[in-house]
Parts: structure tokens; sequence; C-alpha cells
């Protein structure tokens, strides 16, 4: 039975004013702006660009001004209002290598060619709370150094030279790339779909699953044997003008996990590999990502299936915050009727069961 | 015209175009101020829409979709024929139908020297110094590794 129940509209009005009042704060202290946000909490608006799965600094920064610095909330926000525009296409898969390079270091190689660059990192900070930075702090200008004349390649196309790497997946022209967007999850997923699910995936998530994973919930002993964060251009083949026109550029990170060797009676033993990509500067995210890409991939290398971190359906139908903050908050909604019709079913249960203990005492009685 | 030129001619509107792209719709338009626009329409109204942005798995292995990003196009014809597009990422589409108007000029005969001197050419230095000032930023935090050596040589 379904009952419609009106009203509470003047109710739900109010709250949301309240809720307009409440975001905006106390009115002496200034009101945030986009550019505010967007420069000087830059890793929470890379956070919601990936996991929002909408590359669109400004919006993400509206996003979390709206959402009251709930980034999920922000997330959700990003997620519906894409929805709203129209999709021209894909674009040329993007050349990480040719990555202007804001930062690339590598645990497996002290010197390798380009250098190890720091770039701006929480690494090697001591974690000590800065009271300068509770009012009105003016940082030095950077230093600025001389720029290397080498070309700064991947690690992973290194080791690849020397065949002691499993290269990557080959494109197969024939195969269409999967689309998480366009049609529903079918298990079992190839690595593309798996891939752009894990981009989206809720940060935490995978962060928790990718440490399980190095616990001994699954194998992983990687090295992180790259980690990259820069501008890399994005082309898009444009139809109309009949060849691939530049969109300009797009920060991303990437991270190359380095795992534990593969061989077989015919193919000599290799490092096998976990790759991580995201919008942004994405770190934990990325190293996260190719955590679990490589423990996803045990079927694939014949590895025993024995943890959370190895199981695609387990890993790909819980990792996105927006469904499940979905499934989780519905709880909180109207639920009268459901509970009504649990309640009358428990009440009988209750009864029934106090009839069936008074039974025995009045035979008792009796005797 | 040859199939060389036809290959230059879109190697040279590529190049505009990156660097168009790249740039402030602010400094695109007050570039612009300094040439006679020539008499044009809308081949396309302006519109925002998605791209989805491509990855690759192991940086160089088959794609896959890594999400989507804001683009903003546009298409323009001069009143002398030639048609000029203009994408750029973001929600820009003044932005977008500027960087149409420079394409169609750049394949004009007649606007080509004065876009690319008046207009490309100073905004290509803009980018080229601001990335050259980020290389060196980056270049900073290069960690040079150096022996400690132990007791007396």
């Amino acid at each position: 039975m379904y009952v419609a129940v009106k009203g509470g509209e003047r109710a739900i009005e109010n709250a949301h004013r309240l809720l307009a009042h409440e975001r905006r704060g106390d009115r002496d202290v200034p009101e945030l702006s986009l550019p505010q946000i967007s420069e000087q909490l830059s890793l929470g608006v890379d956070r919601v660009m990936t996991e929002g799965s909408l590359y669109d600094r400004e919006l993400a920064a509206l996003a979390i001004k709206q959402a009251r610095g709930d980034l999920i909330e922000a997330i959700f926000l990003v997620r519906a209002f894409r929805a709203t525009l129209p999709r021209f296409g894909a674009t040329e898969p993007v050349d990480t290598g040719a990555m202007q390079v804001r930062r690339r270091i590598s645990s497996t190689f002290k010197d390798i060619p380009g250098g190890q660059i720091l770039g701006p990192t929480f690494d090697y900070t001591h974690r000590l709370l800065d009271p300068q930075l509770a009012g009105g702090f003016s940082p030095e200008t950077p230093a600025v150094g001389e720029a290397s004349a080498t070309a700064t390649p991947r690690v992973t196309d290194i080791l690849g030279r020397d065949g002691l790497i499993e290269p990557s997946p080959a494109a197969d022209a024939d195969a269409p790339v999967g689309d998480l967007t366009r049609e529903p999850l079918n298990f079992p997923a190839d690595r593309d779909l798996r891939l752009q699910n894990l981009a989206r995936a809720d940060e935490g998530f995978l962060l928790a699953l990718g440490y399980s994973s190095q616990r001994g919930y699954g194998r992983n002993h990687p090295f992180a044997g790259e980690i990259r964060f820069g501008e890399v251009e994005v082309e898009f083949m444009a139809e109309d003008a009949g060849f691939a026109v530049p969109l300009g550029s797009i920060a991303l990170t990437e991270c190359q996990m380095v795992n534990q060797f593969k061989g077989s009676a015919t193919e000599a033993p290799c490092f096998t590999r976990g790759y991580g990509l995201a919008f942004g500067q994405s770190e934990r995210k990325t190293m996260s990502m190719a955590l679990v890409d490589r423990s996803l991939r045990a079927r694939e290398l014949g590895e025993e299936v024995i943890a959370p971190g190895q199981d695609e359906e387990f890993v790909m139908s819980h990792s996105d915050n927006v469904q499940a903050t979905g499934f989780v908050e519905h709880l909180k909604l109207p639920h009268y009727v459901d509970f009504q019709s649990e309640l009358g079913l428990l009440r009988k249960l209750r009864q029934e069961f106090a009839e069936a203990n008074e039974a025995p005492q009045m035979q008792e009685a009796a005797e | 015209m040859m199939a060389g030129d036809e290959s230059h001619e879109q190697a040279r509107r590529k190049a505009a175009m990156a660097v168009l792209a790249h740039s402030e719709v602010g400094d695109i338009a007050c570039y612009l101020e300094a040439i006679a626009l020539p008499a044009h329409e809308d081949l396309r109204e302006p519109e925002d829409g998605l791209v989805m942005v491509r990855g690759r798995i192991g940086g160089d292995g088959a794609p896959f979709n890594l999400g989507e990003a804001t683009v903003s196009r546009a298409a323009v014809r001069l009143s002398t024929g030639e048609i000029g597009f203009g994408y750029t990422l973001g929600r820009d589409r003044h932005k977008a139908k500027l960087i149409a108007l420079c394409d169609a000029m750049v394949q004009s005969d007649e606007f080509v020297a004065a876009v690319e001197a008046e207009v490309i050419a100073p905004l290509r230095e803009a980018m080229i110094e601001k990335r050259n000032r980020k290389v060196a930023e980056a270049a900073a935090t290069r960690v040079d590794f150096y022996t400690m050596v132990r007791g007396e040589g």
C-alpha cells in the first residue's frame, strides 16, 4: 500500500533558508570568493574534480562553497551538473610522458634522466601547525633553478627497454573504450573500465583497500616506480575542423607502481605494474589507485583471490561515494509506511510469543 | 592547393590554436583590437559542452576514460569564405568565438600576417615566459645527490 502524505513544504523551505544562512556564517566575516577556494584550497578542488569526474576548477570551487566544504556533497553537485551538458566526444589519449613536470619522484632509481623534482609537496614537512598562517602571511617568492635540457621519460619506459617490466596492454583498434557513464557495469570488467571506476572512486575507500593489500590482504609488495604531477596538453579530434585541435592543458598526477615478478616456463620473469591517474595534484589518490589496480589484476595474473581488494565486483560496486552516500543517506528519508508494516508484524509476533508462553502456564495451573 | 601546403597550413592553424587555448580571453580580445576585423558570421553559435578525457593504461598502453572536462566551441565564417573553428577547455563561449575568428584569419591571405604578428606572437611570448617560470621553479626543487665521504679519505 502506498500512502501519499503531503505537508512539510514550509518546513523544507525554511530549512533551506536556514541552510543558506548557516552556509554564509557570521556576516561580519568576509564572504569566500571562488578564486579564493580555487587558489587556496586547491587540493580540495582537485579532489572534487577527480571524483566528480569533471575537470573545471571554477565549478568545483562553486560546488565546495555550496556544499559548505563537504567534499562528497560537492562531488554530488558536480556529477549532477555534468548531466546537463552535451558531450562533444572523447579526447585523444593524453601523453603523460610529455608532461610539463612540476613534480616527479622515483623511489626505485636515484639517478633518473631529468632528475628527482620535489615540486610543491607536504613530504619532509614536520607536520607542525604553523601559527604564521593564522593571519596575513605572505610567503617568499619561489626559488628558481636552471631548467635541465634532459627530457623526463617515464621510469617504467626506462625499465621497459630492458624487458624488466611487463609492457602496457596494447590498444586494440577494434575494441571500443569502455565507458561506465554510458553502459551499466558487468562483471568481469576489463581494465579500462576498472581504471575509469577507480579514477572516480572515493579516495578514502581506495586508501583503505590499498593499505589492506599492503598489510597482507592480497599480494602487493610494490615500489613507487614514479609519481609525476604537471600539465599535459589535451587534443580533441574535431570532425568539423578535420584534425585534432588543441584544447589547452590540464593538470594531472600519475603513479606507476612496480610490483613483484611474474614468469612462467615460456616467459622470463619480469616486474608487473599498477597504474594510477587523476586530475590535479592527487598523490594519495593515484598511489592508492595504482595499488588497487594491481590487486584487481589477480585473476589476469593467476593469483588466488582471497582479499576484498582483489575482488573487482566488491571494489567497483562500492567505490563510488555518490552512489554509496545515496544509499546510506536515503535511510533518513521518511520510511513511515515501511516502518508501520514492520511495527505491525513485530506486534503480531510479540502477541503470538506471549500467547505461546501463557498457554503452558495455564496448563500448569490446571494440573 | 598542394597536399604539402595543406599540411603546412594545418600545422600553422594548430600552433595558433594551441597558443590561443592557453591564453586569457581578455588578452586575446585586447590584442585583436589592433586589427581591423573582417566581416564574419557565426557558422555555429558558441556553445558549452563536455569532452571525455582519455588516458592510457600504464601511460603508454590502451586508452581508458579518465573523466570529463568542460569545453566551449564555436565556428565562424568570414565574408570571404574562410571557416574558422574555436575550441577551448572551460566554459567561455566568447573565448571560443575569438579563437574561431583567429583561426579563420590565419587561413586568410589578407589577414594571416597581421593576426600572427599582432595576436599570436605576443600571446605565444607570454605563454612561453609563464611556462619557463614554472619550469625554473620546479628545477629549483631538483635533488642534487652527493656522496658522504667517511674518514680521512
